[in-house]
């Protein structure tokens, strides 16, 4: 089960009060999360004002050296008002993370956004807790792997496709 | 499979080729101990992977984390290095698969299962867990555990 569960310190894209939440944790630098990403997109625009998605954050960070930076950005363009605008700009240019820093600041400026400032947030305090918390959480509900899919609360433990998915939705 | 209320069998296994580590010098703090199949199977769903990330949260309740697999200290060491591992990887090597037939683990295919034991300061096991080779159990319900029996 999620825990906790979908609460206002969450990204959601839709309403927190749509019947149906789809949770994912995810690492912006593991290859199946961005290849789970378009067929997320592809649900959220199937499904409308039906679906309410959030993105937590689940960085393997001892394996996917990237993936901790990647997600402090996410964290401090949306003080910016651009998560995910940040969210779908690092998984459409994942390869740029196999630069290192480098490629990290090509995606924050492809936001426009500016390297140096985003980089100075990444030691705020509420941006690394939220980073942390999320982690924690994702151990606490049972994540596994990246990508980690919950529905409604529960965790989907199918293949992450569009269809797939989109039939575990609508059994709901 | 040795199950909660039993008394943890004492092991002393190679962490890498010329260090070993005994079990019951850990007395007094929880450890859970981690048998998986094999050292280098696919990193994003991996189980050693997951446990080294979660690794701080377990030290919040004072538990060892210890990886068991009938892997060699050599291999061991290589894949710790290269996956960045930070906590010992144990082989279960000689004779093959000693410890994890104590713990009544260890597969017909030659391998530990993948289980999760939780042994507690005493050394009586709380927690035991087998999952299929093919599945990760995740580290939720061990640290469930963990949490109730240990405050820090």
């Amino acid at each position: 089960m999620l825990q906790p569960a979908v609460n206002n310190k969450d990204h959601i894209q839709g309403s927190l009060s749509s019947p149906v939440i789809l949770v994912e944790y995810g690492d912006f630098q593991c290859p199946h999360c961005r290849a789970a990403h378009p067929h997320v997109k592809m649900l959220i625009k199937h499904f409308g004002d039906k679906i309410g998605f959030v993105f937590r954050h689940f960085p393997l960070s001892e394996i996917h050296p990237m993936a901790l930076g990647a997600a402090l950005t996410a964290e401090a363009a949306d003080n910016k008002g651009k998560f995910w605008e940040m969210y779908d700009a690092i998984f459409d240019q994942q390869e740029l993370l196999e630069e290192g820093l480098p490629g990290l600041q090509l995606i924050i400026r492809s936001v426009g956004l500016n390297p140096g400032e985003t980089e100075k947030e990444w030691t705020d305090k509420g941006i690394t807790a939220k980073v942390n918390d999320d982690f924690e959480s994702g151990i606490l509900s049972g994540v596994n792997g990246t990508p980690s899919f919950f529905i409604n609360g529960t965790k989907y433990n199918g293949a992450y496709d569009f269809s797939s998915m989109e039939k575990a939705i609508q059994k709901i | 499979m040795l199950q909660p209320g039993t008394k943890a069998p004492d092991f002393e296994l190679h962490v890498t080729p010329d260090q070993s580590l005994k079990l019951s010098d850990l007395a007094g703090s929880p450890v859970v101990l981690i048998f998986y199949p094999a050292d280098w199977s696919p990193v994003c769903g991996d189980e050693i992977a997951l446990f080294n990330q979660a690794k701080p949260i377990f030290e919040r309740y004072q538990a060892q984390l210890l990886g068991i697999s009938v892997d060699g200290a050599w291999c061991h060491t290589a894949y710790s290095q290269a996956n960045h591992i930070h906590f010992p990887l144990l082989a279960d090597f000689e004779p093959k698969g000693a410890v994890s037939k104590s713990y009544g683990i260890y597969s017909p295919g030659g391998t530990a299962g993948r289980a999760l034991f939780l042994i507690d300061g005493q050394g009586i096991i709380q927690y035991a867990h087998l999952s299929p080779d093919a599945i990760n159990p995740g580290a939720d319900g061990v640290l469930e555990k963990l949490k109730e029996i240990h405050q820090p």
